[in-house]
């Protein structure tokens, strides 16, 4: 690097709108990148493992944990007495999610106590050595009968509103209700759930933590250290997965590794084993939906009314967001003249349900969607006719719930364009034509679309920082709030930073996020990684590229507008100077070569109390078309065939756009197949481990997949080089599996009727809907 | 409990003697030893991420005991990037973006190896069955069934 490599003139590598690879996969091919577990520890690092509550909802009479502070190894135990500050991790400060619960057991698998020992081996032996004595208390898991029981609400419901509901499905040209059951899902990042405390001078700790959140983690280990954020640094250069899992479920064992490190003044590490990961971190909610609709003959709904319940576990957490979140998406692409939409966040006494992909949205529009299929049914049409039907206007018919305008609607040349390319309409025909032949082997076939809306609802969360250093030698350094797990960002960020420079993208060094960097951050979560730091990254630049181009042009005597960035060099009047060069010069002429940028998102506003508002700065569209065989007499399946067209604006990075666009179709697939969270008659999950839960395998994965990008779509908004967001959204392409499925059902009872194909739709749930058709 | 036993294992050819507990997982031990490639993701025998050779056939070091690969030959991600035997693999993944988190990618570029010099023109079919012991919970897989046929059809050009 440097002045020996001549950099061209004509073009940058890595700059946006290109394919660049993933900033890390030649370490990852070698598995020299590394995470948490991989960093070599600090001399005499201690280890610490969880003791997990065996009651659903228990009181804690005693602990016996003599057996466990004896055990080989062992150099201590913390309790909820031990938490020197205060024993919380509500993310909204709720007070109901302790570091280790006090005298009550909430969830069966709640951390009661941790155990720190010389080697993660002892300490986790140690752990299963604690005698605890219990009040059982009755318990409900599920979301409908913590509803009978008239369980609370973990966090206020929300309402949305708009004409009006009541009058107009008493006048309704027709009317059905019904109800859904959609189940959670576990997140899966194949790397689980892991931190490293290291304790510094005075009240110092720094963590190192697989977290989406650092900024949290900071705040949740001062708090529970009783200190202020500025005596913790939270670190963390990669995550091994994190889909919303690591959006809040990280506190907990930042929080016990940094107690622990500062009480015995060595480092502490903790990792969960799997099983643990699984049973005493937040999930997908499960969700309950009643449904009551009004619709014309031409299936065009005239109202509705739906309920949407989910299960969120013993604290708030984030459920309060969620739940809005899947009141916010249950329209999809579809206008409510007259609407009522409510939430209730049910407590239930299970593990806090957290973030996932979608944060709620997936289960929103997966009830919508059997709203739409139920209408086709009962008129016997094809759904995609019922779809287009009720599409959000182009300057008409285009008022959200929420009361925002759908400004940027393209979900019509969406799906023209994509019931085209599939050959839709001569595929269903021929699904149907195999139907009519009868026979074991049922097809089915489905056209699903997607708008998503892109902003945190919580308008504060939607800004960014990012912090730019450029060395004297002409090297530069990034870092930006944002959080690495796999999506790609670092590398979106790292291009539009070669961009703005026009520097190659080799001389963009992506380093860490770390909170003593980029401080008060949000989570790299709801699709908003690259929308928001990319934009700060490029404020950043923009300060650095003022400085030099005024300091160019009163050095060499030319007007600023003769000062142009150009690949690799700067154009100076009729010089051309290279990037390095005039950077080296700048410096001796004190030039200040590092800025840190900020942005926040303009034109969002929302205000819950009126259910009004405009939350998202703009929408993601998307649709899939999917077809399935199923096996009417083992309820067995395969996913034949899969298309989807995307819009992700104008692609920052085509190919990782295409890798999240294939990525999240497939884990909404397990969603909606084969994942499936089971508990017991005690309250216990039993579905812990890859043995019993299963994701989509290689073999699993739609035999042919056809995936396109919108390559003419531009966002309307200014966003980062007009680029839309990916993360989530294709995430609910996935809804064609549910309702393909759902087809190849309907098949064996002639289409008469709608098989309300509960989620996920496991082989049992197919056969016993098949059963239940048939006998009509 | 036995006590510790004294074993030798070469890892990517170099022997190492070694006084381990007979109940440490491979996995656990080349990690120890500094082998990192080895990712531990489920530890039961699932996922795949911990995926290594021994004595030439992929094995899952989560379920395999140190004190098992006594006098044996253990070769991980970082021995196999050493002599090279999967750099086609390896670029081919990185230019198929056939990884996101990375996680998973070590045991699958072995498994994908093992594969390939069992059958040297998988179809599709036969490449995401024999990847189906090996999570990604990242890509869909999509790219990664790429890649591998990709590697399939230049080594078949090569030969
Ligand atoms: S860690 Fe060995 S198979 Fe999952
Ligand atoms: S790339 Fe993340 S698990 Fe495969």
């Amino acid at each position: 690097m440097g002045e020996t490599v001549t950099r061209s003139s004509k073009e940058i590598t890595g700059g946006v709108h290109t394919p660049r690879q993933h900033d890390s996969a030649h370490k990852h091919v070698t598995g020299a990148a590394e995470y948490i577990d991989d960093m070599v520890e600090p001399a005499g690092t201690l280890h610490a493992y969880l003791g997990l509550s065996e009651r659903a909802n228990a009181v804690v009479k005693s602990m016996d944990l003599e057996a466990v502070r004896n055990a080989p190894g062992v150099v201590g135990v913390l309790t909820a007495a031990d938490v020197p500050g205060e024993n919380d991790l509500s993310p909204t400060h709720r007070h109901d999610e302790p570091v280790l619960a006090d005298g009550q057991s909430a969830f069966y698998g709640q951390p009661i106590f941790a155990v720190i020992a010389e080697t993660r081996e002892q300490a986790r032996r140690a752990a299963t050595l604690a005698r605890v004595d219990y009040e059982d208390r009755p318990h409900h898991t599920d979301v409908v009968s913590a509803m009978e029981a008239g369980y609370p609400h973990v966090t206020d419901p929300l309402q949305l509103s708009n004409g009006d509901a009541e009058s107009a499905l008493s006048s309704a040209t027709n009317r059905l209700s019904g109800e859904m059951r959609i189940g959670g899902q576990d997140h899966f990042y194949l790397e689980g759930h892991i931190a490293m405390a290291i304790p510094g001078e005075d009240d110092e700790v720094t963590v190192f933590s697989s977290t989406q959140h650092p900024s949290e983690i900071q705040h949740m280990v001062a708090q529970a250290l009783g200190t202020v954020s500025n005596a913790v640094t939270v670190h963390t250069r990669r995550m091994g997965g994190g889909f919303g899992g690591k959006e809040t479920q990280g506190n907990q064992f930042a929080a016990v590794a940094a107690i622990a490190a500062k009480r015995w003044n060595r480092a502490v590490k903790i990792r969960p084993d799997r099983d643990d990961d699984m049973i005493a971190t937040g999930k997908r909610h499960d969700f309950h939906v009643a449904y009551d609709v009004a619709y014309d003959d031409d299936g065009r709904i005239e109202a509705l009314d739906a309920v949407f319940a989910a299960r969120c576990g013993f604290s708030s957490d984030l459920s309060g967001p969620v739940t809005d979140r899947a009141l916010f998406h249950c329209d999809n692409c579809y206008f409510l003249p007259n609407v009522r939409l409510r939430s209730r966040p049910m407590k239930t006494d299970t593990v806090s349900n957290t973030a996932f992909r979608g944060f709620g949205g997936p289960q929103g529009k997966i009830g919508g969607e059997r709203v739409i299929e139920e209408i086709a049914y009962a008129l016997g049409k094809d759904p995609l006719e019922v779809r287009k039907a009720n599409f959000y206007g182009i300057g008409e018919r285009n008022v959200t719930p929420y009361h925002q305008v759908v400004e940027d609607n393209i979900i019509h040349r969406i799906v023209e364009e994509l019931e085209e390319s599939s050959d839709y309409q001569a595929r269903r025909q021929s699904v149907l034509d195999h139907n009519a032949k009868g026979g074991v082997l049922r097809k089915g076939i489905s056209l699903t679309p997607v708008k998503f809306g892109i902003s945190f609802t919580a308008t504060w969360f939607n800004q960014a920082g990012a912090l730019v250093h450029i060395y004297q030698d002409g090297s530069i350094h990034l870092n930006h709030g944002g959080t690495e797990m796999g999506q790609g960002l670092n590398t979106k960020v790292a291009q539009v930073v070669a961009d703005e420079f026009q520097v190659d993208i080799e001389t963009i060094r992506i380093t860490a996020t770390n909170t003593g960097k980029v401080p008060n951050t949000s989570a790299t979560a709801a699709s908003s990684g690259s929308d928001l730091n990319g934009m700060a990254a490029a404020n950043a630049c923009e300060q650095i590229k003022t400085r030099l181009v005024a300091y160019a042009s009163e050095h060499f005597g030319v007007p600023q507008e003769q000062v142009t960035f150009v690949p690799n060099h700067v154009q100076v009047g009729n010089q051309l100077i290279p990037f390095h060069e005039l950077v080296r010069q700048a410096y001796t002429h004190r030039v200040q070569l590092s800025a840190a940028g900020f942005y926040k998102t303009p034109k969002i506003h929302w205000n819950r109390e009126t259910g009004q508002g405009r939350p998202f700065f703009y929408y993601a569209y998307g649709a899939s078309v999917s077809e399935v065989t199923i096996d009417t007499l083992t309820g067995e399946y395969h996913v034949d065939r899969v298309d989807i067209l995307q819009d992700v604006g104008k692609s920052l990075n085509p190919a990782i756009d295409l890798g999240q666009v294939q990525g999240a179709f497939v884990q909404g697939m397990g969603w909606l197949t084969t994942e499936e969270l089971w508990w017991d008659g005690n309250g216990r999950l039993r579905t812990h481990a890859p043995s019993t839960y299963k994701i989509p395998l290689a073999s699993d994965k739609p035999k042919e997949f056809n995936v396109e990008l919108a390559n003419w779509s531009t966002n309307k908004e200014r966003t980062i080089r007009r680029s839309k967001a990916v993360g989530e959204p294709p995430f609910m392409l996935a809804n064609s599996v549910l309702e393909a499925l759902s087809m190849a059902v309907a098949s064996v009872a002639d289409y008469r009727e709608c098989p309300r194909l509960d989620a996920p739709a496991t082989p049992e749930r197919i056969l016993m809907a098949v059963e239940r058709l048939k006998q009509g | 409990m036995t006590g510790p036993l004294a074993i030798t294992i070469t890892i990517n050819g170099e022997p190492a003697t070694r006084a381990v507990e007979p109940r440490l997982s491979l996995a656990d031990f080349l990690r120890a030893e500094g082998f990192t490639g080895t990712h531990v993701g489920c530890e039961h025998g699932v996922c795949g991420a911990c995926t290594i050779r021994v004595d030439g056939r992929t094995a899952r070091g989560c379920l395999t005991l140190a004190v098992q690969c006594d006098g044996l030959e253990v070769e991980t991600i970082e021995g196999a990037t050493g002599n090279g035997c999967v750099a086609d693999l390896q670029d081919a993944f990185i230019e198929n973006n056939a990884l996101q988190c990375g996680f998973c990618t070590p045991g699958m570029l072995l498994t994908a190896d093992e594969l390939l010099q069992e059958n040297v023109s998988p179809t599709r079919t036969e490449i995401r069955e024999h990847l189906s012991g090996n999570y990604c919970r990242c890509t869909g897989y999509q790219a990664i069934v790429d890649a591998v046929e990709q590697v399939a059809r230049q080594r078949a050009e090569r030969t």
